[in-house]
């Protein structure tokens, strides 16, 4: 496969034995798709009331494919007004709630810099006054990030804020936190001066007494930006995706000492339930 | 029902509530915290003290680049004897008890110290060059012992080396052919031609893995210097520090506290130690929900008090 190829000449065209084979191969298949029948499914109306696309569904009972039971798993977890709420408890009246979305706030600004970042490539930013400011940016925001996510974590953890089921939601901030040190870490190692230098030298010991350095190579440049530049933050930032939705379908955890019993469940109280959130205003 | 089983409908029945606008409070909150980092690279830049390349190093400091390359070439430097990844060695394996996951890759990444870091550079710069040709000759027809011995008595004298224009001389002795092939290699060094070779041999043009010539300039004494000055060796809490004036990994300062204290500070496999003992903290923290007392102490220090004020909100009004 390694030596050259064979090419066909024609007029003005020259184009090499496997390119041709594939642009073929990609005619021949989309005859193929254009003659061939196509497997029948069963055909229903639409009915009057629903279109597609409503949450209500419209495929026939016992027909409930993948799509729509995603979508209906996903309508019962998330309805808009829990996804998006224009009210909340009362007693989250507290500066002790605005670091989380300060973190992500924060992020937002990473992101963006980093995005200027590698769109100019690693060394820009040594040699330029604007490549310098914006990693300067990108710098101070994930300074940033850590600080609120720290206080975030020390927040929740004096609320105990994973009680009445919210210990997944705790795990998940938890793991965010986990990796993005990692994402901090590759980042260190990707600055491309003696800092990056040392912490290279110095955290291989760690990494190679557990047996993955020779697969997580904390020397090896083109590793370490590739993890940080794609994979760690696509980890990142889904982990988040999921921990915020996970706080949309719980709502955030009562206060220590006015918290819901058992009667709150009874079918009477049930009924005697108010709004979407049964909550009276203040 | 527990608590954890119920709907936001029964969990929050009672509640008082608030008009809260999540969308406006996540606009303020990119636009707080722009003008923070913004307001901060505008005032305090970015730290970015220059890298170290064998260049540099060999010439500002010719002797410790020269006792390194003798080391590399005798196979006695900390690479050379490191150990999986880089070798069969067992210098810098950490083990508790027969727990040794440092060898389960075997040298995956296999560095031979003298060939790569000298012997291999020299030979591709020797072939107009007939007085470094010999010295190689004479050197690779040698025995290992006669090697071992010429790189001993040199290394010994290197202690008490002189430096005149950047090169490195010793007294005389019996050295054999390394004085020569270390002259050669300083100034291949000193040129900036080793960066270069190291990086792109054998035969590759691009290259973004730099883990020979950092594991060379590792070997030194030189970098180890300079990086004392920022702060940074691990046993100055080095991994949580940056250079300069600036905050560092401050978020690391568990994990560089183990390496501070007894009985971490002092273990041969104190690196092993740590990364376990973390991981399995990080794991505790992840399960804090379900560990008495760690998800009790909330309620046993009320700082939760200071969060939910009942100044702010009036508290859930009980059922008739």
């Amino acid at each position: 496969m390694d030596t050259p190829a064979t090419y066909v000449h024609w007029m003005f065209i020259d184009i090499s034995v496997p390119n041709l084979l594939l642009i073929l191969l990609m005619l021949v298949v989309f005859a193929m798709a254009l003659l061939l029948p196509f497997p029948r499914h069963k055909a229903t109306p639409l009915s009057a009331e629903s279109e597609p696309g409503d949450s209500e569904g419209n495929a026939v009972a016992g027909e409930r494919n993948w799509t729509a039971r995603l979508r209906d798993a996903i309508s019962a977890r998330w309805p808009w007004n829990q996804l998006l709420p224009d009210r909340q408890p009362a007693y989250v009246h507290s500066w002790v709630y605005v670091f989380g979305i300060g973190a992500i706030a924060a992020l937002v600004w990473i992101v963006a810099s980093g995005v200027v970042l590698v769109f100019f490539g690693p060394t820009w930013w040594h040699i330029s006054s604007a490549g310098r400011f914006v990693n300067s940016i990108h710098y101070w925001s994930v300074q940033a990030f850590f600080f609120c996510m720290v206080l975030h974590l020390w927040g929740q953890y004096w609320m105990a804020a994973w009680r009445h089921g919210r210990a997944i939601v705790w795990f998940f901030g938890v793991l965010i936190f986990a990796l993005a040190i990692g994402e901090a870490f590759t980042g260190y190692l990707s600055q491309q001066n003696l800092d990056a230098q040392w912490i290279a030298l110095n955290g291989k010991d760690a990494i190679n007494s557990i047996g993955v350095g020779s697969f997580f190579n904390i020397l090896d440049y083109g590793q370490m930006f590739g993890l940080h530049v794609m994979l760690l933050p696509l980890g990142v930032v889904s982990l988040i995706g999921i921990h915020i939705a996970l706080v949309r379908m719980k709502g955030v955890v009562r206060p220590i000492g006015d918290e819901p019993d058992e009667s709150d469940a009874s079918p009477a109280s049930t009924a005697s339930s108010g709004s979407t959130t049964g909550a009276t205003t203040r | 029902m527990k608590a954890s089983k119920m709907d936001q409908r029964r969990y929050f029945r009672g509640v008082p509530t608030i008009s809260y606008d999540l969308i406006k409070e996540f606009v303020v909150a990119i636009v707080v915290m722009g003008l923070i980092g913004l307001g901060l690279a505008a005032v305090f830049s970015s730290p970015d003290e220059p890298s170290v390349n064998i260049k540099s190093w060999s010439n500002a400091d010719p002797v410790d680049f020269v006792t390194t390359a003798s080391a590399e070439l005798a196979g006695t430097s900390n690479s050379a004897v490191y150990g999986p990844p880089y070798s069969n060695g067992s210098a810098a394996v950490q083990a508790i008890g027969p727990f040794v996951p440092q060898q389960w890759a075997g040298d995956a990444m296999h560095l031979d110290t003298a060939q790569t870091f000298v012997l291999g550079p020299l030979s591709s710069m020797s072939g107009n060059d007939t007085a470094l040709a010999t010295a190689l000759s004479k050197y690779k027809a040698a025995t290992s012992d006669q090697q071992q011995t010429w790189i001993t008595n040199y290394s010994n004298a290197l202690a008490n080396a002189t430096v005149a224009n950047g090169a490195v001389t010793v007294a005389s002795g019996d050295y054999g052919p390394v004085p020569d092939l270390m002259a050669a290699e300083l100034k291949l060094a000193q040129n900036g031609s080793l960066d270069g070779i190291l990086l792109t041999s054998p035969g590759r043009f691009y290259q973004t893995n730099y883990s020979a010539p950092l594991l060379f300039m590792g070997d030194g004494g030189y970098l180890a210097s300079l990086v004392q000055q920022q702060h940074l060796l691990g046993s100055q809490w080095g991994m949580m520090n940056e250079t300069g004036q600036y905050p560092g990994q401050t978020w690391l300062w568990l994990y560089t506290l183990w390496y501070q204290i007894p009985p971490f500070n002092s273990a041969s496999n104190v690196d092993l130690l740590v990364v376990l003992l973390m991981g399995f903290l990080t794991f505790l923290l992840a399960i804090v929900p379900f560990i008495p007392i760690l998800r009790d102490i909330p309620r046993w220090i009320p700082i939760h008090r200071l969060i939910w004020r009942r100044s702010n909100y009036t508290p859930q009004e009980r059922r008739a």
